[in-house]
């Protein structure tokens, strides 16, 4: 009776007898000295290993260390122990930052609900103002005039955040005895959008006023460069899908509605998914150079209260308990809006 | 054969035209207007008076900034961050990229995971605050006086810049590389004359993504540089601004430039460099969001 070969013993023709299957042989061994086997890989390896090494340091030392010293929002916070030696206090810090008694708890959940809302206001106006530049860069045919305009809108982009900020400032600034107020609430003043005696003591310093700036600052900043993308998207269509359209007698509107967005509608999706898994990480430097103590009420977020209250304050443990539970749940979002991504389109972003 | 523009087709164009024209007037006009109000004289600064074009111009705001030592320094130490830190960022990476995009890695996928959840999760400002604060210690500890090092070695880290690099080099045909090592070619040498002249575009683009990072970086300068000499020019801006939105309710300014044209000149200086170099760039920034957007 001829036997079938397994994985441990062969049938040899020649001898008519068993013997064991050497390749059976090395797994076992690697199975039994796995990391001997490791070891020699890299060391027959070692340059391909030997670069890998400062990145995975740089990494550790500045981006893991952080994590580890979160385990402060635990213990009692203390100015001279290292965090290790720290007492645990448990979730002591979490309970003052969500009981909603005291005004830390209170400033807490107001930074929270406006992380949310500024970050929620700014995907309803911010998102789709790229889409709406991309499909107007579409209907300038000549090169030279679309290359102007998208010249023009991208260049806010190559501002930092403290220039344009300061820009920003600038020129909605207070009125004062020996200066005027900023040109853009003069303009707004005198076109009767907002009444002078507001102009006049600054939009920065009305609550009412911080989340229109941030966001239309944002779009000025941002939106021309994030059209790129789109437009991309919308000159891959090939010119015969037009004509068809056409020959069919569909009008510009349905052209639109037919050709044009179910060719972008996969970098919308995807796009969109993105914006909405960076929901919370929201920059906290441009709100910690816009915002001053006026308008904490509209422009503070987790961030700028771990800020001011971890870094300015001495609430070390109870500054980084708050940003912690933002980050988290940050970090589900984008989990979440990747696994939403991959099954949709088949596209990960990672 | 033109075809006849049909009427909603004539009224989209017409629409398009028009809001775009004041979208990009929108945004140009701050500059505009900056640079105006930066050559104007005192009287019409102060009383609003220019809109548009300067009026009774004057370089003095100008003058003043150059004639400061400290505004110097302060070009000069952004100079250095960019310049030093765009070098230490693209080395690691460009390595560490090389090395992940290597099917034969071993725990290739626990690396890959290591660069990502640093994408996913950070630990937040405190935390790194104090991580800084240790490293700051250890820097002076071994003799590392200038904190300009520890923002140029400690920060500035993109897991996202990585795995550009990754997908560029995965995107080199094998076949080059194995030609390279039938050659005799060492790892490193693969790597430098093969994947990196190969990829070029991709390296360029995340070079510019690392310096303009550096060149705009604010928040942790302004937290670890405690030297006044050393302080980029981002720090700088900000806290010129500063001094003078108290300042400005104190004293009368009587000179022949209003106090506003000083910031307003500090942020032409500041923008002019950028668009100097604006048209060599482009073309890389471009190309920098399309391969961001997605992979695979």
């Amino acid at each position: 009776m001829k036997a079938v070969a397994s994985d441990f013993l062969v049938y040899d023709e020649a001898t008519h007898s068993y013997h064991e299957n050497p390749e059976q042989i090395v797994r076992d061994d690697v199975e039994k000295h796995y990391w001997r086997h490791v070891g020699l890989t890299i060391a027959k390896d070692w340059r391909l290993y030997i670069m890998l090494v400062p990145m995975l340091v740089v990494f550790l030392l500045w981006r893991y260390f952080p994590m580890y010293e979160l385990l402060g929002c635990f213990k009692v916070a203390d100015n001279v122990l290292p965090v290790a030696d720290q007492l645990f206090s448990g979730f002591s810090n979490f309970k003052i930052l969500l009981s909603g008694q005291d005004t830390l708890s209170i400033e807490f959940w107001r930074a929270l609900r406006n992380t949310f809302v500024l970050s929620f206001y700014g995907l309803c106006f911010g998102f789709p103002m790229p889409i709406i530049l991309a499909l107007f860069f579409n209907e300038v045919r000549s090169n030279a005039a679309r290359s102007v305009y998208q010249v023009l809108t991208y260049l806010p982009k190559f501002m930092s955040t403290v220039v344009m900020t300061s820009l920003v400032m600038m020129l909605v600034k207070q009125g004062a005895q020996t200066s005027n107020m900023g040109i853009v609430s003069q303009a707004l003043a005198n076109i009767g959008l907002i009444s002078q005696e507001t102009a006049r003591a600054g939009l920065l310093n009305n609550p009412g006023f911080f989340r229109a700036i941030y966001i239309i600052s944002g779009i000025w900043e941002g939106a021309g460069y994030d059209s790129i993308v789109f437009f991309a998207a919308i000159i891959a269509i090939s010119p015969t899908s037009y004509e068809a359209a056409q020959i069919d007698g569909a009008d510009k509107m349905a052209q639109m509605r037919y050709v044009v967005l179910p060719s972008i509608l996969s970098t919308i999706v995807i796009m969109l998914i993105t914006r909405i898994g960076s929901l919370l990480n929201i920059g906290y430097e441009k709100v910690i150079l816009l915002y001053n103590a006026n308008t904490f009420i509209t422009a503070d977020v987790v961030s700028t209260f771990a800020n001011r209250y971890g870094l300015e304050g001495a609430a070390k443990g109870i500054a980084s308990a708050a940003e912690m539970m933002n980050n988290i749940i940050g970090m589900l979002l984008v989990i979440g809006a990747n696994t939403i991504a991959r099954k949709a389109s088949n596209t990960s972003l990672y | 054969m033109k075809r006849k523009l049909e009427v909603t087709e004539l009224i989209f164009k017409v629409i398009s035209y028009t809001l775009l024209t004041i979208f990009a007037l929108g945004c140009l006009y701050p500059f505009v207007y900056a640079v105006s109000a930066s050559i104007s004289g005192a009287k019409a600064v102060d009383y609003n008076e220019i809109v548009l074009l300067p009026k009774d111009i004057q370089f003095e705001a100008f003058h003043r900034m150059f004639s400061d030592n400290m505004f110097w320094n302060a070009y000069s130490n952004t100079l250095f961050l960019t310049l030093y830190g765009t070098i230490w960022s693209l080395l690691y990476s460009i390595l560490g990229a090389y090395a992940l995009s290597k099917k034969r890695l071993l725990f290739r996928k626990f690396f890959n995971f290591f660069l990502v959840f640093t994408m996913w999760f950070s630990a937040g400002i405190v935390p790194q605050y104090l991580n800084y604060l240790a490293t700051k210690a250890v820097f002076n500890g071994v003799g590392i006086m200038d904190d300009k090092w520890l923002v140029v070695i400690a920060m500035g880290m993109q897991a996202m810049n990585i795995i550009l690099l990754r997908n560029a080099f995965e995107g080199v045909p094998s076949e080059i590389e194995e030609a390279a090592i039938v050659d005799g070619a060492t790892e490193f040498q693969v790597l430098s004359t093969v994947y990196i002249p190969m990829s070029k575009s991709t390296i360029a683009t995340v070079a510019l993504f690392f310096a303009i990072s550096r060149w705009n970086g604010y928040f942790w300068a302004r937290q670890m540089i405690s030297n006044s000499f050393e302080k980029p020019l981002q720090v700088f801006i900000r806290e010129l601004l500063e001094q003078y939105r108290d300042a400005e309710f104190i004293a009368g300014w009587n000179e022949v430039y209003a106090s506003d044209s000083v910031i307003y000149a500090l942020i032409v200086c500041s923008i002019v460099p950028i668009l100097i170099i604006y048209p060599f760039i482009q073309k890389y920034f471009a190309k920098g969001v399309n391969v961001g957007g997605v992979k695979e």
